[in-house]
């Protein structure tokens, strides 16, 4: 078991979430395609605005990373130099080929000596950029890292992911100890080749393997990788304030929690996917952010993704100080701020008529 | 420096031209200017149009129009400066005039249009615009004419049906002017009640999109009266610019360049507003007749749509604009109306207005504006 | 589309980076090299913190060649708390909301693209701070 706990002590220096203000309720989609009669996963999902995509996602969720990070001991000017790297997961970047990250390291003005990549893993594109962040930091290859996991999800018209796939996400500042508000204790990554979900090239829409993305995918590599941390750490459920496992739905986290040992209690902060829907490499980054909007210094957090394909990192959290959000909207805000639209304006946004 | 006359107005009607060519409309106004000077050949040909570029794929429109018109050799240039691309033409043209360096010269302004979709005129006009800075972010001149409106209407307390007189007295002079594109009356209601393009502009407020060209024919004052009896005198033609975007106004609601213009133009004729007898505008929009009526000293800051509430812009009140239609009523053809406006100033001094003649006209200004107030021109033209 | 254009906006259009004038401080937006106050020369890059208010604004339904698929849109001019004024849409509003005086913010958005095969232009937008 390859454990990951980094030689020089890291932590969260700042973070920041994004969610586009649209909801597309499920009874809409339901209503179309079901006249009513398919139960619904989750009660609502986020959709981008006409100009929205991953690439705008992350820029605002970066600032307000940048802007929870800076303070007295650290302006936005000297931090924007020392951002030795700028990587977004997503499974929807805006280009097939063109990077993402340098589009949204100019934004916040990491250019131009830095690193800047995108990743890909369906749904853990983000946790694993995190998860590189932790290692570039700790080994001294730079002073700062942003990662980032953000998505504008798609699902096929009529499909079961059509009411779960949403949009939002969340930006990590992976820095050295003394600046953090979070440490990172340890980290662990689980995958095999299981083909529950995929995306061919070329194609608007992923397909999936039904409900074999259930136990073999979704529930055994988050089991795996969450028993293997605590294991490792020796640490036991009833140890951690907080879980956050990815969430395709509202009944796969919850269920996937209790049976390793968690309860609502622990799950609830960090469950958005009824507000938000499935923010695919957004997904438990985004419900991170929420947990941190409210946890206090000393409570420790279990951080759990998963990615089609598949995989699943996990993440040994414990906070150190309250951040200074220094303008940056909190998430729940983010998820208060909503405009309800209706199917057809849905597909509109969504981009599905041609106009030219 | 010479004194300058018109000796010869030529225009073709303003519309839907869907069977002529860019090129055609420019001939015919040329050639009905040619023959009302009685006149076969000029030194020289300044074309004003703005965008035949984008609208019509076509440049080098100097040598086109003069070659199409049988005037091959002869000196001709396009002049480009967006709506007031046709009164540039006519300024090059006392240029060289008054400067001696030609004698006849024939100023055409002309403008194809309807060739294209709506979106892609949408496009063509907003590079009159700032192009990194406005057109860049989706800005139509409808919605940038629209800003300032809004803006006016703000600062003022003026309503949007404030703003009808400026429509319902171009349309009413335009019944009576056999070139112009809608010879209908609107009624206030009307205006009212029309759908927003750019709220609070709505197609009443804005000028429509046409084709049409028209022409003056330019020489020494002292050659004019051997090609006419009523030749026009060009007391002033003056030229002024501004910021190309309205973010970068010293102040939002002043047209400073259409004020240094008309400044410009009353020195240079040594007359002040209350000699005009007519003043044909720029109404390319109906805030623009009321920024420009008060940049032109006509009417108090802020008082330019009361100016039009009090009547005193209708034929018989104290400054009567748009006699002929304006570029509301009569269409605007965007580089071509500048000529237009030159053409119908000079048939109210001729007294060849017909039922629109503005008693005892004497004195005549006409204003081109080019953008949202970039580029102006000014022209004082007298009655000899 | 042009390429090299955009690119060389880019600073501007996603961090709102003006100037400042070295002579009488004012902040300047979009760049000019020469201050509109003072007519000195004026090349002091200076980084607008995004926020002001909607000076006057409107919604359009004819959208220019490029612009269609977002029609109908709100643009505005807003007044920067530094002083200059900026032309741009307004985003995360609904036009009826809009008033002249209304704070708001910059965010980065897609403006445009070219087709679907074309690059994705991004730049400044604002909405309600």
């Amino acid at each position: 078991m390859s454990f990951m706990k980094p030689s020089k002590p890291v932590g969260i220096v700042g973070y920041g979430s994004y969610v586009p203000r649209y909801r597309l309720p499920g009874e809409e989609v339901s209503e179309l395609w079901t006249e009513g009669n398919a139960g619904l996963p989750v009660r609502e999902k986020s959709v981008p605005g006409l100009d929205e995509d991953v690439v705008t996602m992350s820029i605002e969720a970066a600032r307000n990373a940048m802007k929870r990070a800076t303070g007295a001991h650290l302006t936005a000017e000297n931090l924007q130099q020392k951002i030795g790297a700028v990587w977004v997961g997503s499974e929807s970047h805006p280009y097939a080929v063109k990077p993402t990250s340098t589009i949204v390291a100019e934004a916040i003005g990491a250019t131009p000596f830095t690193q800047a990549a995108d990743w890909q893993f369906a749904c853990k594109a983000g946790t694993e950029a995190f998860q590189a962040a932790i290692g570039f930091v700790s080994s001294g290859m730079a002073k700062y890292a942003m990662a980032i996991g953000m998505d504008a999800a798609q699902g096929r018209p009529g499909d079961a992911l059509e009411y779960t796939a949403g949009a939002g996400g969340a930006a990590y500042l992976i820095g050295p100890i003394e600046d953090a508000l979070v440490e990172i204790e340890g980290s662990l990554s689980y995958v095999t080749d299981t083909p529950d979900f995929w995306r061919r090239q070329y194609e608007k829409f992923p397909e999936h393997a039904g409900r074999f993305t259930g136990e073999p995918a979704y529930f055994g590599h988050i089991m795996s990788s969450a028993n293997a941390l605590m294991e490792a750490m020796t640490l036991k459920p009833s140890d951690f304030n907080y879980a956050v496992f990815h969430q395709p739905n509202a009944k796969f986290p919850l269920k996937v929690g209790g049976e390793l040992g968690f309860s609502k209690k622990q799950m609830e902060p960090g469950m958005l996917v009824n507000d938000i829907g499935n923010t695919y490499a957004g997904s438990c980054m985004i419900g991170l952010t929420a947990v941190l909007d409210m946890a206090q210094p000393g409570e420790r957090i279990l951080v759990t993704s998963f990615g089609s394909g598949a995989g699943s990192d996990s993440f040994c959290l414990r906070v150190l100080r309250k951040p200074e959000h220094n303008g940056a909207v909190k998430t729940r805000d983010y998820v208060a701020r909503r405009k309800v639209i209706d199917y057809a304006q849905y597909t509109r946004m969504k981009g599905y008529y041609k106009l030219n | 420096m010479r004194d300058v006359s018109i000796i010869g107005i030529g225009q073709t009607i303003v519309g839907e031209h869907w069977d002529k060519s860019l090129r055609e409309l420019g001939y015919y106004a040329l050639a009905a200017a040619l023959k009302d000077a009685k006149l076969a050949r000029v030194d020289a040909l300044y074309v004003g149009n703005a965008h035949s570029g984008a609208l019509s794929n076509q440049e080098n429109v100097g040598a086109m129009i003069a070659d199409f018109a049988g005037l091959r050799g002869v000196e001709a240039l396009k002049i480009e400066a967006a709506g007031a691309s046709a009164a540039a033409a006519m300024r090059l043209g006392y240029i060289a005039v008054a400067g001696g360096l030609c004698d006849f010269v024939a100023c055409v302004g002309v403008e194809k249009m309807t060739d294209q979709q709506p979106s892609t005129q949408e496009s063509a006009l907003a590079m009159s615009a700032d192009g990194d800075y406005e057109a860049m972010q989706g800005l139509t001149t409808v919605s940038l004419n629209a800003l300032l409106m809004r803006r006016y209407m703000h600062e003022y307390g003026y309503t949007k049906a404030d703003f009808a007189p400026f429509a319902v007295n171009a349309h009413a002079n335009a019944i009576n002017n056999p070139f112009a594109m809608y010879r209908m009356n609107i009624s206030p209601k009307q205006f009212a009640e029309a759908k927003p393009l750019a709220d609070p502009i709505s197609m009443f407020d804005s000028s429509p999109v046409a084709d049409g060209a028209a022409c003056v024919i330019l020489a020494p004052s002292a050659l004019a009266k051997e090609f006419t009896d009523r030749p026009v005198r060009v007391r002033a033609s003056a030229v002024a610019t501004d910021t190309v975007g309205l973010h970068d106004r010293r102040d939002l609601l002043s047209l400073d360049g259409a004020a240094w213009s008309a400044q410009k133009a009353f020195a240079a004729a040594g007359v002040n507003p209350s000699d005009i007898d007519l003043f044909e505008l720029h109404d390319g929009f109906t805030i623009m007749s009321a920024l420009s009526l008060e940049a032109a000293g006509f009417a108090a800051r802020g008082k330019g749509v009361d100016l039009a509430l009090n009547g005193e812009i209708r034929l018989g009140g104290r400054i009567p604009i748009t006699t002929m239609g304006g570029m509301k009523a009569r269409g605007n053809p965007a580089g071509a109306s500048g000529l237009y406006q030159i053409v119908e100033a000079v048939q109210q001094l001729r007294g060849e207005a017909g039922a629109n003649q503005v008693a005892n006209a004497r004195l005549a200004m006409t204003q081109n504006i080019g953008g949202s107030g970039a580029t102006v021109v000014t022209s004082i033209l007298e009655r000899i | 589309m042009e390429v090299a254009r955009f690119w060389r906006t880019n600073k501007q259009r996603y961090q709102l980076v003006g100037e400042e004038c070295p002579h009488c401080k004012g902040k300047i937006f979009p760049p000019r090299d020469i201050c509109p106050t003072c007519d000195k020369e004026a090349k002091v890059p200076y980084v607008f913190s995004g926020k002001g208010e909607v000076f006057s604004f409107s919604t359009l339904h004819q959208a220019p060649a490029g612009f269609e698929r977002y029609a109908p849109y709100t643009v505005a001019l807003v007044k920067l708390s530094e002083g200059p004024m900026v032309t741009a849409q307004l985003t995360d509003v609904d036009a009826s909301d809009v008033k002249i005086g209304m704070p708001v913010e910059m965010v980065t958005r897609v403006l445009r693209e070219d087709g679907e095969r074309g690059m994705l232009v991004y730049g400044y937008k604002f909405r309600p701070a």
